[in-house]
């Protein structure tokens, strides 16, 4: 607060403060908190030590797609493809594992390090695909990423022909999949140390600002010399390579490759990062509020199935949250006071 | 002065550049530029130089090119025809982040910073200190306190851009292109919202880079500080160059007939003035976001009642709000003597009020669409233009065109996608629009942006023909001329609220002005002169 002026300073009262203080975390965590004291209060076996187990993996999952999710919406895009990605990175990491089984059959840490570099490369190459046509063909995301997301899938489906595919080494689903480390399941670890990374990229990197800058005012960033083209098509970039790393981990603990992994996924990142506070026009967004509202989500489906609410009304009341979010940011918007 | 050396250094080391490269003659020279929009040519055949420490003054009006030609110099786009040369060597493919590099620095109107980011962070967009990859936050942070310091502004370097008054605005702006060396430093009316005493230390700090050897454009139309620190004085209009003059040879009212091509005079039309009754009265209007505070003021039948003010200072949200299209948090509307409770834009229609918006093509026109179906749109339900939801096409056609020819569109193609049209003439189909039903009250807001000087005449030879009607015509315009000649009664709205009402006599320059500037002495205000009227 060095750098506000005198004036600043002096209307800002007690009141003014713990205000301030609501707007950068925002009511997120007032509710995230209120939520579980409810839950833990009226839920049975909500507080159980395999419950919140269980809830932590699965938020893992969410929280790394989320991330990704989150840069293409700053930089004012949105990405339809991840689902996909997930399914893809699924059955070709599986395939590429269960092909090398027999002739690699000494050597699991190869197959497991091939089987993960065809996973990534797949989504690397989806995501290239979708920054490149937006960034350059100026294609609108929207369109771009419906379609790569029927081509991923689709992809996906003829690889297998919708058949599980099974054969991946046994160490790769029992140490990294389902294996524990400190009581914990494997993913949680990678969904924490990609946060990390995330947000010292939003905050302590050039690439982060200008991903800020390119939503916030593209012609601004254009005019200030930032090569946004570049920018954009490595958020999109990121975005499919973490959904890619998202379905790697998935992949692991299912114990299969699966083309028909992931039907909710991509409305779920989109609904964490909305709930999280991350603008639709671009230019704002946090990653330790996505990862919060990433939690927020599982939380509330982990209650409805404890309270044994059919899945089919839990889909029709996760699209009501993602549309109320947006409706209470949108209000809270024109709210504020233009100076 | 102590409080200068740190930019001086900074200063110095591009200005030792410039004077190096001093022998080659000419900072910046370009010939035969071209520049053309759809439907527009922006800029034909324009010659313009630039010599060390000097400083170039581009004059003319909205829409005469001169943006066009400083975004060509700062990069944003390429000409289409001619040649730039910068120190004497032909650039091409020159692109915002090149132009930095070579040293040309441009400090926009239309502000290039991003809302969401910290001053400080805006300062530094495209050139981050860095280590390693990562982001040198203290030693920025000392680079933008040491800057902010020596210019002597009064900005925080943590607030986010989008809490900033427009004045803090563009006070960034100008930060922004002291952070790196300059040699040719391109201002865009650079003091439209500083206060007399930060353009004073504006001034100061050109009169340093001149005499180190930077090249400055300024765009202005202040005729006192044209004066002031002018060297030489481009005069633009409709995209041709019309002169290079030395700023001591030349009057404050030759300049503004060489701007307009015409006579003070001869360019706005006498008006006759036969109030009736009230049509429009606004009681105390506040709105919610409170760029309108406590607003009152009322437009009467056969009168034009002008509204003026800087820009920002909420006089286009006051009349967008009367339509329906700003929220109302409270005060009272009334149309022809009835309240309207909730404005939106359908009922005020129905009640004769409508309103041409300051952008044509964001809420004005659907470009893709046809004169016809644009001119039409809002009297569609109408029986002359359709019966039982069915579309009287051939009534349509004969109504539309009638109205197309009184307006004088060229050519009078009423199938003609409006896209293909020029400024002037998309205007005169947004009246179209006004024409194609009964109206009694028109909300102009800035009627004449971006239209060259012919169309400009027909818009006023229109508003002259309304009036005649017996309608009432509210002006709200940034152009202190048009609104001073036009109106027969003149509010000035300041920082949101509505500061004085002016008749006959008193709607003359100075004392316009005085109210612009309200919180700053009288002198100020004087020497803040805005172009022309002599």
């Amino acid at each position: 607060m060095g750098g506000r002026t005198t004036s600043d300073l002096a209307s800002t009262s007690s009141s003014d403060r713990l205000y301030r203080a609501y707007e950068t975390v925002g009511f997120l965590p007032i509710v995230l908190v209120t939520l579980v004291a409810i839950l833990a209060l009226f839920v049975p076996h909500f507080l159980a030590v395999q419950n919140i187990f269980n809830v932590l993996r699965s938020s893992s999952y969410l929280v790394i797609m989320a991330a990704g999710q989150m840069l293409v919406l700053i930089v004012g895009g949105f990405d339809l493809s991840v689902g996909a990605v997930v399914a893809l990175t699924s059955v070709s990491s599986a395939m590429v594992m269960a092909g090398l089984k027999d002739s690699l059959a000494d050597e699991p840490g190869i197959i497991v390090f091939l089987g993960v570099a065809a996973g990534i490369g797949s989504g690397l190459a989806v995501g290239l695909i979708n920054g490149l046509c937006v960034a350059f063909l100026r294609i609108s995301p929207f369109m771009v990423t419906l379609g790569s997301m029927s081509i991923a899938t689709g992809v996906a489906l003829l690889l297998t022909n919708g058949i599980p595919v099974y054969g991946m080494p046994k160490v790769y689903v029992d140490a990294f999949g389902r294996g524990l480390w400190m009581q914990l399941p494997t993913a949680v670890y990678l969904a924490a140390v990609i946060v990390a990374l995330v947000w010292v990229m939003q905050n302590f990197t050039r690439m982060g600002r200008y991903i800020f800058a390119i939503g916030g005012n593209l012609q601004a960033a254009i005019v200030s010399g930032v090569r946004t083209k570049t920018y954009l098509v490595l958020a999109y970039a990121i975005c499919s390579v973490l959904a890619s790393v998202s379905g790697l981990a998935l992949t692991a603990q299912i114990g299969s490759g699966q083309a028909v992994i992931s039907s909710q996924l991509t409305l779920e990142s989109i609904a964490a990062a909305v709930i999280a506070g991350v603008s639709l026009k671009g230019g704002v967004g946090r990653v330790e509020m996505v990862t919060l509202a990433a939690f927020f989500l599982l939380i509330l489906t982990d209650a409805m199935d404890l309270l044994k609410i059919d899945p089919r009304i839990q889909t029709i009341f996760l699209g009501i949250i993602v549309v109320l979010a947006v409706a209470v940011d949108e209000m809270a918007k024109r709210r504020t006071p233009v100076v | 002065m102590t409080e200068m050396t740190t930019v001086k250094s900074s200063v110095i080391g591009a200005a030792r550049a410039a004077l190096a490269a001093r022998d080659d003659g000419l900072l910046l020279e370009l010939s035969g530029v071209s520049k053309y929009f759809p439907g527009v040519v922006a800029l034909d055949g324009v010659d313009f130089d630039l010599r060390h420490g000097e400083v170039h003054v581009l004059f003319g009006e909205n829409g005469a090119g001169k943006s066009t030609l400083i975004n060509i110099i700062a990069g944003t786009y390429p000409q289409d025809a001619g040649d730039f040369k910068f120190q004497g060597e032909v650039v091409t493919h020159l692109t915002p982040h090149t132009a930095r590099m070579i040293g040309i620095s441009p400090v926009f109107q239309e502000f290039s910073l991003v809302p969401e980011l910290t001053v400080e962070q805006n300062l530094f967009l495209g050139r981050e200190l860095t280590r390693g990859g990562f982001l040198r936050l203290p030693a920025m942070r000392a680079r933008a306190m040491e800057i902010i310091r020596d210019l002597a502004f009064d900005l925080g370097p943590d607030r986010k851009v989008r809490d900033l008054s427009r004045a803090h605005q563009q006070m960034v702006e100008i930060t922004k292109a002291f952070l790196t060396d300059v040699r040719l430093l391109i201002l865009d009316e650079p003091t439209a919202s500083l206060t007399e005493a930060e353009a004073t230390k504006l001034f100061d700090l050109i009169a340093k880079l001149k005499a180190s050897g930077v090249g400055i454009i300024y765009v202005s139309h202040r005729m006192r500080e044209i004066k002031q620190i002018a060297d030489r004085i481009t005069v633009l209009r409709d995209g041709h160059k019309i002169t290079t003059v030395r700023a001591g040879d030349v009057s404050e009212n030759e300049l503004v007939e060489l701007m307009t091509g015409r006579k003070i005079g001869v360019l706005f039309p006498q008006i006759d003035h036969s109030p009736g009754k009230n049509l429009l009265e606004v009681e105390n209007l506040t709105l919610a976001n409170h760029s309108v505070n406590d607003v009152s003021f009322y437009a009467r039948a056969g009168e034009i009642t002008g509204i003026a003010g800087l820009v920002g200072c909420g006089k286009s949200e006051l009349v967008r709000a009367i339509y329906g299209l700003e929220v109302v948090s409270s005060g009272t509307i009334r149309v022809n003597g009835e309240v309207v409770t909730h404005p939106f834009p359908a009922s005020l229609l129905k009640r004769g009020l409508c309103y041409f918006p300051s952008d044509r093509v964001a809420e004005g026109l659907a470009l893709a669409r046809p004169v016809r179906e644009n001119a039409s749109m809002a009297a569609i339900y109408q029986p002359t233009y359709s019966r039982w939801r069915v579309l009287q096409r051939g009534s349509e056609r004969r109504a539309i065109q009638t109205i197309v020819d009184k307006l004088k569109l060229r050519p009078p193609h009423i199938e003609r996608a409006v896209a293909k049209l020029s400024g002037g003439n998309r205007q005169k189909v947004l009246l179209a629009r006004g024409l194609t039903r009964d109206i009694t009250v028109f909300l102009f807001d800035e009627p004449t942006v971006g239209i060259d000087v012919g169309a400009k005449i027909e818009v006023y030879e229109l508003m002259k023909a309304l009036l005649a009607t017996g309608v009432a015509i509210v002006l709200v315009s940034s152009e202190l001329p048009e609104v001073m000649n036009l109106s027969h009664r003149l509010y000035v709205m300041h920082r949101s609220r509505m500061v004085a009402e002016l008749n006959g006599a008193d709607i003359n320059e100075p004392e316009v002005l005085s109210h612009f500037f309200r919180e700053q002495s009288p002198d100020m205000a004087e020497s803040s002169r805005i172009a022309s009227v002599p």
